[in-house]
């Protein structure tokens, strides 16, 4: 399931710490304070001491409740927010060493951010909306209309270019949202909540929409959300954030299997596990004299596999490239589907 | 959550010693009072003479300085000046001839004229026009009517000079002020030492700054223009600092995402996001432009102002309430344009050019107004209205007055009385006995409890500045003139906010009433006072409490309406009584937003109460308005700090106590 290209973005040891003389602080304490310190101090800690690495092509979710800090630490990956210690790696190099100008380049070719409330110029049309980062950029009216033009139909809104964001619905103005984000061609695509603020209908058909977009565009992406779902539907790798800490880091299986801490195991527990865990997950070991009614590939989920297995008396063999290595019964599948594993 | 931001009632009460303090204060200021003529030292009724510092002399003294001997090297500060109003009179002179004057050759009584002004008929149809394509229809008759006033009353002349000292301080007002508010939201250092500044110029009393620009730029239309911009430029720098930080943050970080420069950002992001914003100081701008032009008739600016202010001075009512009536309806014709223009960006706007026939029409209008340059010359009825068709209600306005005065001339005479005596000499007899180091004592204390040291000092400070300029009774009777206007505004105010803040269509009424009041320039509000009451300290006490009664019921209503909802559920849903959701949830609620227009109604008692002076009080008024008849720089300027510093320790008192109150409800400014 992970996809396996370089790393893209990646940080190490990064802190964001409010108040007074943070960077002294950190500087002080090694960069590993410990919260009485913090207190003793008189500072808050929004992202503490985060270590991730993102690769090329993979949905990365980074799932926190408010407060967690998921937002901070998403500013500081794209150094909206000045980090108080550590690194931040772009393509293998230090964002946070890099001047003004090189920043501002990279913001303008190789980035791109969707805002959970849309951020659309009240004053532009769709069109200008949508070809403003390469407006900003001096790409001269013609070409950048017509790459607009392209963004807008990717996303479904022809014959709305010339409507001003406040005559769209908060889906259609979120469509105007990533349009715009795409139009520069970025390679890494951050979304922050991007569908929070949409009626759950409306946000799980935006979910359907961004999953086929991203079938197509295979962007490096990293991903904000507060809801639990919307990351195992989407992420090909989450990463769970508490009071400015990662507290685990592994796709939706991982965590559902074996769930770091007792507050991973809370978010998991009522997690819809037959969409998530795999044959290889419930699979026991070959029992030599079985008969088998089939094969099934090790990666395919529960969901997928239920309807032919409950339906048969015999077991299923579960190969992975070629070698058959478990097998899936009637039972095993329906203690995952009445909750029981 | 809703639990816990109601009211504490009982906390209000939890203690007695706060009232019981009070009650001794004022104890003990009746005492002073009380005590026979000569018992309190004179040192203590004001500050003696020699005590004062000579702050007068010196300014003046730098002034002289100024004007007489500064120099930069290559050219003196005069000559700076003298650029200053050079460049200035180059857009006037164009505005006027355009307006009033028509083009001409020559000075004086030899000129030649070149071409004639634009025709009334061309500027009413070219701003009808206008005004239907900012806000449609009923604009554009709202504006064709005031405009038709004017003409029809003879007030034609008078208002174009106004007019055109309009259009050309307002663009200056709004881009200095965009500028200077742009620079202060880039830098928070200059913020910090700008804010002190705007509070001290939106406070001083405008007479008092009119004294050193007479000075600087001498007798006439530029010196007023340049005190009208100083005047309704601070709006607009405030307006544009928090229209740019109220931009979402998303939009913000939009843009940095984006990869903006610093250009970009502000005047392709911020600005334009801002718009909505910024266009209600825009229109702040053409307000107090206005209004300030009408004051500056004072030093020369001539106008619709100096005809009220001329008829004013001979008693001549029914001219002056012409004139004033034309200057209400020239703001109300400029408001509702300037709101309309701002609301524009808000709808929709035409999507592909749209109303090209409709530009075909405004063209047209153009060119016949360009015509009428060189028709005019030829038929004088075009240049200027036919005399023969004016009219003028004027008579009828004095039979009135008159037939007011001889039939209820007792009754008028008796209720002046009775305030006077009952009220308004008591109040100013025991102002007048508090000895200045016990009032500055209780200013300080109650600044203490209700914002700490630090306010305590600011109030002490400002204090003392009154104490020793050396105006101290003047000050006392500003503070009770003002005290007591501001006192009635509010009992009559706030219940009558407070009412429209339950009563939705109450509230249409009245709001449309007191933004037509709030459109009026200040000097208009003498005009029927003068009429009733003659002049002298009680129709100056009317003519603030008419001028600052506006806030008081707009903040009332306004914070009786914004009470959370789900407070007046609670509260239904435990059984409160219509009554008691008022006064045990509404108003202790709503108790920090009265506070603020009670503020307000400060500002604006002090700023009107300057005006008065034309109509014959004896406060620090009074003596700015002296100093500007002598151009006495350091006498006028002192004076005008001194009511600055009074409206600024009530803004500072009264501001830490709303937040206070805000801060015990748990509620967001």
């Amino acid at each position: 399931m992970a996809k396996g290209g370089e790393v893209k973005l990646a940080c190490r040891r990064l802190w964001k710490v409010f108040g007074p003389g943070a960077e002294a602080f950190l500087a002080r304490h090694g960069a590993a304070p410990s919260a009485e310190e913090l207190r003793a101090a008189g500072l808050v800690v929004a992202v503490a001491d985060a270590e991730l690495a993102v690769r090329a092509g993979e949905i990365f979710v980074i799932m926190g409740l408010s407060g967690s800090g998921k937002s901070t630490l998403v500013r500081c990956l794209s150094r909206l927010v000045e980090p108080s210690f550590g690194e931040v790696f772009f393509e293998g190099r230090d964002l946070l060493r890099m001047p003004e100008r090189e920043m501002i380049d990279i913001r303008r070719h190789k980035m791109g951010m969707v805002f959970q409330h849309f951020a659309l110029l009240p004053h532009l049309t769709v069109l200008d909306n949508v070809a403003f980062p390469l407006a900003i950029q001096g790409v001269e009216r013609r070409r950048r209309e017509e790459r607009a033009r392209e963004m807008i139909a990717l996303v479904g809104l022809e014959g709305k270019e010339y409507h001003f964001p406040r005559e769209l619905s908060g889906g259609q103005q979120q469509r105007v949202g990533i349009a715009r984000s795409l139009a520069v061609g970025p390679e890494l695509w951050f979304l922050d909540e991007p569908f929070s603020a949409l009626d759950p209908l409306i946000r799980r058909e935006m979910q359907n929409e961004f999953l086929r977009l991203q079938a197509v565009l295979e962007k490096t992406i990293v991903f904000i959300t507060h809801d639990f779902d919307e990351a195992i539907r989407l992420a090909d790798r989450i990463a769970i954030m508490q009071d400015g800490r990662i507290v685990q880091i592994g796709t939706p299986e991982e965590l559902v299997l074996r769930p770091a801490t007792p507050y991973v195991a809370e978010f998991t527990r009522e997690a819809p596990r037959h969409k998530i865990l795999t044959a290889r997950a419930i699979m026991a070991p070959v029992n030599g004299s079985a008969e088998f009614a089939g094969e099934i590939p090790a990666a395919m989920k529960v969901i997928e596999l239920a309807p032919m297995v409950v339906d048969s008396d015999k077991p299923f063999l579960v190969v992975e490239n070629g070698e058959p290595v478990g097998m899936v019964d009637r039972a095993a599948v329906i203690a995952v589907l009445v909750g029981r594993r | 959550m809703a639990s816990a931001a109601l009211p504490r009632a009982h906390a209000v009460g939890r203690s007695y010693a706060a009232p019981a303090a009070v009650a001794a204060a004022f104890a003990l200021s009746l005492a002073f009072l009380a005590l026979p003529r000569g018992t309190v030292p004179a040192w203590l009724l004001r500050v003696p003479r020699e005590w004062v510092p000579p702050l007068r002399r010196w300014l003046s003294a730098f002034m002289d300085w100024l004007v007489g001997s500064a120099s930069f090297g290559l050219f003196t500060f005069k000559d700076l000046t003298r650029a200053f109003s050079a460049l200035m009179d180059w857009p006037l002179w164009l505005a006027k001839s355009l307006l009033v004057t028509g083009f001409q050759l020559g000075e004086g009584s030899a000129a030649v004229a070149l071409t004639a002004p634009v025709s009334w008929l061309a500027v009413i149809l070219l701003l009808t026009l206008f005004a239907y394509r900012l806000g449609g229809r009923g604009l554009a008759i709202l504006v064709f009517l005031c405009f038709a006033y004017l003409a029809l009353f003879g007030q034609w002349e008078s208002a174009m000079v106004t007019l055109s000292s309009i259009v050309i301080a307002v663009p200056f007002g709004v881009a200095g002020g965009l500028a200077l508010g742009i620079w202060a939201y880039r830098s928070p250092r200059f913020e910090r030492a700008l804010t002190p500044l705007l509070d001290v110029m939106q406070t001083t009393p405008v007479f008092a700054y009119l004294v050193p620009i007479l000075f600087l730029f001498g007798f006439g239309p530029v010196a007023a223009m340049i005190a009208t911009i100083i005047y309704a430029m601070p709006p607009m720098v405030r307006v544009t600092i928090l229209a740019l930080k109220q931009v979402p943050e998303e939009i913000k970080e939009f843009g940095r995402m984006v990869g903006c420069s610093r250009r970009q950002f502000m005047w392709r992001v911020l600005v334009p996001t801002a718009r909505p914003a910024l266009m209600v100081g825009v229109n702040q701008v053409i307000m107090l432009s206005l209004n300030m032009v009408i004051i500056a008739s004072m030093i020369g600016a001539g106008g619709l102002g100096y005809d009220v202010l001329a008829s004013l001075r001979r008693l001549d009512i029914g001219a002056g309430l012409e004139a004033g009536l034309a200057i209400t309806l020239l703001a109300i014709a400029l408001d509702r344009m300037s709101q309309a223009a701002a609301g524009r960006s808000e709808r929709r706007r035409g999507r592909q050019g749209g109303a090209s026939g409709f530009d075909g029409v405004m063209a047209a209008a153009l060119l016949f107004a360009l015509a009428t340059l060189w028709l005019g010359l030829r038929y004088p009825w075009l240049a200027r209205y036919p005399e023969a068709l004016e009219i003028s209600t004027a008579p009828f306005w004095d039979a009135l007055v008159r037939w007011i005065n001889v039939n209820f001339f007792d009754q008028l005479e008796a209720f002046k009385t009775t305030l006077l005596v009952y009220v308004l000499v008591p109040v100013k007899r025991f102002l007048l006995a508090q000895p200045w180091p016990w009032v500055l004592l209780l200013l300080t204390l109650a600044a203490l409890r209700l914002g700490g040291v630090r306010l305590a000092l600011v109030v002490l400070g400002f204090g003392l500045f009154v104490a020793f300029s050396g105006f101290w009774t003047k000050a006392m009777i500003t503070v009770y003139l003002c005290g007591l206007a501001v006192i009635i505004a509010a009992l009559l105010g706030i219940p009558l906010g407070i009412a429209c803040g339950l009563n939705a269509r109450l509230w249409r009424v009245v709001e449309a009433v007191i933004d037509t009041l709030q459109t009026l320039p200040s000097f208009v509000y003498l005009i029927p006072v003068v009429m009733l009451f003659r002049v002298g300290d009680f129709s100056a006490m009317i003519a603030v409490i008419l001028y600052a009664i506006a806030p008081a019921i707009r903040y009332a209503a306004h914070g009786v309406r914004r009470v959370p909802a789900h407070l007046i559920e609670a509260g239904r849903a435990s059984g409160c009584t219509p009554r008691q959701i008022l006064l045990r949830i509404r108003l202790p609620l709503a108790l920090p937003e009265i506070l603020l227009g009670i503020n307000q109604t400060i500002m604006l008692a002090l700023s009107m109460l300057v005006i008065t002076a034309l109509v014959g009080t004896r406060d620090l008024g009074q003596e700015v308005y002296i100093a500007l008849t002598k151009a006495d720089v350091g006498y006028g300027l002192v004076a005008g700090l001194s009511v600055a510093a009074i409206a600024m320790i009530a803004d500072r008192l009264i501001g830490a106590w709303a937040e206070r109150l805000r801060r015990r409800f748990g509620l967001q400014a």
